[in-house]
């Protein structure tokens, strides 16, 4: 039996790390502080990530605002938020552990907004505690700046090798045993065979909503077409996060953060002619602040109410000279450039729009997936955010999770460096430089995914997407293409077989919530075949 | 300005290939219409046919996040370096629209190009942390402005001196070692400092092209000032 630390270093330079954003450098940290060389792959540069978008801020429970706030409360805020669908021991790990990840940021440079020298924190949507560290409106970025620079110097070393050109092309399984990853230059076509476990970091699933959602091109979802369609297990994919607070901009939507609403944004609807600030006489404890899930769904309620003015309006008038100069001053530049409106002076039409995907790779508490030797971190895994996920948590399970999973191949070394086939390296091929998946059938089948999956569903609208979608099959498709309409088609069958309302997920002909759907949907190509089943929250793979 | 546009952009197949000037119609759908909508649409075209009607490749270019925060999509418009995505076509007088790849960098096809020297550069820089950032508050918005840089390339593609395997790197590592100085001024930063003379304070003719062409605004002029206050005269953080 060989030593720990011969196990680890067999795996040395044979860790793949697919997704360069916030999970994926946090991933790449871990390992490469641990002396594991690993290679980091992404379609580009670590600052083109969808993470640089990232705004309001990232949770912990510091208390540095003196509520005696606790991980105890910032756990029951995020098992209440995520309506119960996440094992507790998961979330307990998240809460915990994320004071010190803040204050590891903040040794790494991240210029989180102060007041005498205390990082100071706001209050987000569905948190009874001011809870949310940031950097004005631009966290994500200013996380990314930072750790960026931290790879690069192990860069330097060695330690992590970036191929950040390169998309996943395959993913070669067999046995429930991943022996290798094939990506492909982006640049000259070349075609690199990786062996290894692989950590997927690749982002959420918004390249399915083309043009309606707050993420990037670069997130195409192909990453996860293709991993669903070797038999990587997914689940939840029917949660998908509507942010309240969103704006049509040229070729997609703009997100006004959170942080609007916690520092005092109001919304409302016009109400026979005066301004109705619905959320605030709905729900009086929490208001604006309200989960997103629940703001989302009450928007949807007036702005479809005929007696009302149809839309609705973010009210940033009340925020103070200091608090947008100090806390928001980016913020206020982004909405004057886009929308050409100062919205310290005039109020702001917004509408839901989507901007997370609480589902995806099927992960147990380590973040490891039914095949061995495959981890998934980030948005693309289904992990901490149950049914809806609270403003602030996402940059938090990023970083965390991009931790754990790395620390999960350093304790599986053993199988890992076990299974590990390395005659496949080198092999290289080279072909054209990447197809882009054909924009004309996206479009399709973002428009079948919309009519099927908006905020308010019902069997009938879920069943005749899923028919159009079955249209859409036709001879000598790109293989890509045909892969992305299988996954989009799981995504509507898990909507379908939870018949109940939870978070983000609505029915309009199941409006109660169930104890018998307290399950995670799963869902798995099986001989070409989708399966759904629900089961138990996965705390631990066997 | 509403109406017909044309999309003149400069084209060609690989690297090697010649280049020639392709136009594309383009009817601007609402003021809010940037360059990258148009390249956008122009791609989504089923039977895509320029100008002339006759059929055409899709377009080659980079975007990601649409809304000028990744530095993606920066190009040459109308002879002078910016976002596709930050650039709208209703600010421009004539309905003519020019649009080249940046020029500094070797181009892969059509609007892409290789900017990976930005990359190289900055590791021969050793832009990292050595040693634990202490911030103090008025570093904070230093630090933040510094932070912002989306490595586009547009300071270096304005930049007199700047070409790609100089010795001279450039603009593009000033606001991070900007960052780093502020946020500590221990020795550990010597080996940095004097790579930072090297490769950018003796380099520097001071043409301040760079000034005022940064996607993110970022004060070129004060970030240079600062870092070289730091990184050459030694002169320590207050």
């Amino acid at each position: 039996m060989k030593s720990d630390m011969e196990q680890i270093s067999n795996l040395s330079g044979y860790v793949n790390i697919v997704g360069a954003g916030i999970s994926g450098l946090s991933a790449a940290i871990t390992l490469a502080s641990s002396g594991i060389r690993c290679n980091l792959i992404s379609s580009m540069p670590s600052e083109r990530a969808q993470s640089v978008l990232a705004e309001g801020g990232i949770n912990a429970a510091l208390d540095n605002m003196g509520e005696g706030d606790s991980p105890e409360e910032h756990f029951a805020d995020t098992m209440r938020g995520g309506c119960y669908l996440e094992t507790e021991s998961c979330i307990h790990g998240l809460t915990k552990g994320a004071p010190d990840i803040i204050n590891e940021l903040a040794r790494f440079g991240v210029p989180f907004t102060r007041e005498d020298n205390k990082i100071i924190q706001r209050p987000f949507g569905g948190q009874k505690k001011r809870r949310t560290c940031y950097s004005k409106s631009s966290t994500g970025k200013m996380i990314m700046t930072a750790l960026i620079d931290v790879v690069r110097k192990y860069e330097s070393e060695g330690l992590v090798v970036r191929y950040p050109d390169h998309v996943l092309t395959g993913a070669d399984i067999k046995e429930g045993i991943l022996n290798f990853v094939t990506v492909k230059s982006r640049m000259t076509g070349d075609v690199i065979v990786l062996p290894g476990p692989a950590v997927i970091c690749c982002g959420g699933l918004n390249g399915f909503f083309e043009g309606f959602t707050t993420g990037t091109t670069q997130n195409t979802g192909d990453c996860a077409a293709i991993l669903f369609n070797e038999g990587v297990e997914f689940a939840n994919l029917e949660f998908i996060q509507y942010h309240p607070t969103t704006v049509a901009i040229a070729d997609k939507r703009m997100l006004i953060s959170e942080a609007a609403r916690g520092e005092g944004g109001r919304l409302y609807i016009e109400r026979g002619g005066e301004p109705w600030y619905f959320m605030e006489e709905k729900y009086p404890e929490s208001g604006n602040l309200m989960p997103r899930d629940v703001v989302s769904r009450e928007m949807f309620k007036v702005m479809r109410d005929p007696s009302l003015g149809g839309t609705v309006y973010l009210d940033m008038r009340e925020i103070s000279k200091s608090c947008w100069k100090n806390k928001l001053s980016d913020l206020r530049e982004e909405i004057r450039s886009y929308l050409l409106v100062d919205p310290a002076v005039t109020p702001v039409p917004v509408a839901p729009g989507i901007h997370f995907f609480m589902g995806g790779i099927r992960v147990d508490d380590g973040h490891r997936t039914n095949i061995k030797g495959l981890y998934a971190a980030g948005e693309c895994a289904s992990k901490y955010h149950g049914a809806n996920r609270l403003g602030g948590n996402s940059m938090l399970a990023a970083v965390y999770g991009g931790k754990t999973a790395a620390e999960s191949v350093i304790k599986d070394a053993g199988v890992l460096s076990g299974i590990l086939n390395i005659q496949e390296i080198g092999k290289a091929d080279h072909s054209d430089p990447v197809y882009d998946a054909d924009t004309i059938l996206s479009g399709s089948v973002r428009n079948i995914l919309i009519r099927g999956l908006g905020i308010i569903r019902d069997e009938d609208s879920i069943t005749s997407a899923i028919d159009e979608l079955g249209k859409l099959y036709k001879e000598g498709m790109h293989d890509i293409d045909l892969k992305r309409i299988k996954l989009a088609e799981a995504m509507l069958m898990c909507a379908r077989e939870r018949k109940e309302s939870r978070g983000a997920h609505v029915r309009s002909d199941y409006p109660d919530t169930l104890d018998d759907y307290k399950k995670t949907t799963c869902c798995s190509m099986n001989n070409g075949k989708i399966i759904i089943t629900m089961q138990d929250p996965l705390k631990e793979r066997r | 300005m509403m109406g017909r546009y044309i999309i003149r952009i400069l084209r060609r197949k690989r690297e090697e290939d010649k280049s020639y000037w392709q136009d594309f119609e383009y009817e601007l759908n609402s003021p809010g219409d940037t360059v990258a909508s148009a390249l956008r649409n122009i791609n989504s075209r089923e039977d895509l046919k320029d100008a002339s009607g006759n059929k055409a490749e899709p377009v080659i270019w980079e975007s990601s996040c649409m809304q000028q925060k990744c530095g993606a999509c920066a190009m040459v418009i109308n002879g002078r370096p910016g976002l596709a995505c930050g650039t709208k076509l209703a600010g421009f007088k004539k309905p003519v629209v020019k649009v080249e790849p940046l020029r500094k960098f070797p181009v892969i096809a059509d609007l892409m190009t290789d900017r990976s020297i930005l990359y190289e550069n900055l590791k021969t820089l050793r832009i990292w942390l050595e040693c634990d950032a202490e911030l103090s508050r008025e570093d904070i918005d230093r630090a933040f402005e510094a932070s912002e840089c989306i490595q586009c390339g547009c300071c270096l593609e304005v930049c007199p001196n700047f070409y790609c395997g100089g010795t001279f790197f450039g603009m593009n590592g000033v606001p991070l070692a900007n960052r780093l100085l502020t946020e500590s001024d221990r020795a550990e930063y010597e080996k940095a400092a004097s790579e930072y003379k090297k490769h950018i304070f003796n380099g520097c003719g001071k043409s301040l092209a760079c000034r005022d062409i940064c996607p993110r605004g970022i004060d070129t002029e004060k970030m240079m000032v600062n870092a070289n206050a730091l990184a050459v005269w030694k002169r320590r953080k207050k």
